[in-house]
């Protein structure tokens, strides 16, 4: 299992294209709300989160997922 | 507030009516053909409507639902588990598992009740489900009051599929993997050889739903599986009678047994009204003619290429190859539905399509052809979009 602060910081630097609003991101951040993600580029970002670690996000989690800290959480739990 | 979340829909449809545009929802007014109604005051081709061999108009049909209705009633007023199963409902449940070469089929009272029964029944809590990410509608609402895991692999890519089965494990071979013939947005149609082989590496269940490929494609019509012959791989297929057979209702086929207790537990099946003795005498008569008249199929795919080429030969964006429904792709919100509207105003009535009904951030003009579309009005459909691209509404595809 990958440490919870390198699956932060993988969650940064995946995100930094998508922040074009250039905002600091932290665990608080929120995927739609803040940094106004579509719903195109969630999945686009899951993927990409998936293929990193290797797991699978299924889609019924998003809902409980708002925010960079919530979503590290979620990789945590499905990363064995 | 309760409301707020419609506030956007709302103001789009301010927009569209301070234009004195209505492509959802247009009111046909009168039918004069398969291919030829009134909508909205305006005599137009109907190049809009799913009826890919024009059956929803062909006599015989039509006789066989007055027959019906004289017969039967005009409705049956109940669910098929309580009053709702009359002999004509068996019967199409007969006809259509020996048009597939199964045992087993059930029929539902619409195509979305199908689908959506189906997945939502099938797989549960603990189970997963790879479901294609163009899926219908009727697919994630399915998988989604299911309960079980919902994963979803890239459009037509089993590589993808792949890896998301080895990624399940020894799950895999119990999840229930979802796939279209024919997408009805694009018209592209699924790599099925390919997501069949995966499906044999890493086990599964395949679900197919053939609701714009049965009728249009394979040798006796029966739909995608057929025209990859991988049918031996496909455990169940879903469809729908509101298409190739012009009427309105769903159905699933399984070579499994166990579909006839799933039949007892498909909240779909069970908690709604059956479908009227016409509706089904019709679907019958349809289904009847599809099986004897292969030429339909042929007429479809000659309208398919004159429409697709025309389209092309103009230089406008449309998919990789001719197919039922030709859709073209546009970047621009409102240049799109003035689109629309001109094709009304020259007598082409199409589908608008916009996101998230359409699979990427683009508006589509949605083209399906039918067998009973004249070569003159291919023509005049392809007459219709001339006139968009040489007032600069459609812009070819090099110059988008």
């Amino acid at each position: 299992m990958t440490d919870y602060q390198d699956t932060l910081n993988f969650l940064y630097s995946a995100l930094e294209e998508q922040n074009k609003k250039t905002l600091e991101l932290t665990e608080e951040t929120r995927l739609v709300a803040d940094i106004g993600l579509s719903s195109l580029e969630v999945m686009e970002f899951i993927e990409k989160i998936e293929d990193h670690f290797d797991i699978t996000i299924p889609l019924n989690i998003l809902p409980d997922v708002n925010t960079i800290g919530d979503l590290a959480g979620k990789v945590q739990e499905l990363d064995p | 507030m309760l409301f707020d979340k419609f506030r956007e829909m709302a103001d789009f449809q301010a927009e569209l009516a301070a234009r004195k545009v209505a492509p959802f929802g247009a009111v046909t007014e009168a039918v004069y053909s398969a291919t030829e109604g009134l909508v909205q005051g305006r005599r137009v081709i109907l190049a809009g409507t799913n009826n890919y061999l024009g059956l929803s108009y062909d006599e015989r049909c039509i006789r066989a639902a007055q027959d019906a209705a004289a017969r039967w009633g005009t409705g049956t007023t109940g669910s098929r588990l309580a009053n709702g199963s009359f002999a004509e409902h068996q019967a199409l449940e007969r006809e259509i598992a020996d048009f597939y070469g199964v045992n087993n089929a059930i029929v539902f009272s619409t195509g979305y009740a199908a689908t959506m029964g189906m997945c939502a029944t099938l797989a549960g809590p603990g189970d997963a489900i790879l479901l294609d990410a163009d899926s219908h509608s009727s697919i994630y609402s399915g998988v989604k009051l299911s309960g079980a895991d919902i994963i979803r692999y890239k459009h037509n890519d089993p590589e993808d599929l792949a890896k998301r089965l080895r990624r399940l494990g020894e799950r895999a071979s119990d999840t229930l993997i979802v796939a279209e013939g024919l997408y009805s947005m694009y018209g592209d149609i699924a790599p099925l050889k390919e997501i069949a082989a995966v499906k044999r590496e890493f086990g599964g269940y395949l679900f197919l739903d053939e609701a714009h490929s049965m009728g249009t494609m394979g040798e006796t019509g029966r739909g995608a599986a057929e025209a990859a012959g991988v049918e031996a791989d496909v455990d169940f297929i879903a469809g729908t009678f509101s298409k190739s057979l012009g009427a309105v209702g769903g159905f699933c086929v399984s070579p499994h047994a166990e579909l006839e207790a799933i039949r007892f537990c498909i909240r779909a099946y069970i908690f709604t009204a059956s479908s009227s003795p016409s509706v089904i005498a019709s679907t019958r008569e349809a289904l009847r003619i599809v099986r004897a008249e292969p030429q339909l199929r042929r007429k479809l795919w000659d309208n398919a290429h004159r429409l697709y080429d025309g389209l092309k030969a103009l230089g406008l964006p449309v998919g990789p190859a001719a197919s039922p429904v030709i859709a073209v792709e546009l970047p621009d919100r409102s240049a799109t539905i003035d689109c629309w509207q001109a094709l009304l105003e020259a007598g082409i009535y199409v589908n608008l399509v916009i996101p998230p009904a359409s699979p990427s951030t683009n508006y589509l003009l949605r083209n399906s052809v039918s067998a009973a579309h004249s070569s003159a009005q291919i023509d005049a459909i392809l007459d219709g979009y001339r006139g968009l691209v040489e007032r600069g509404l459609a812009k070819p595809a090099a110059e988008a």
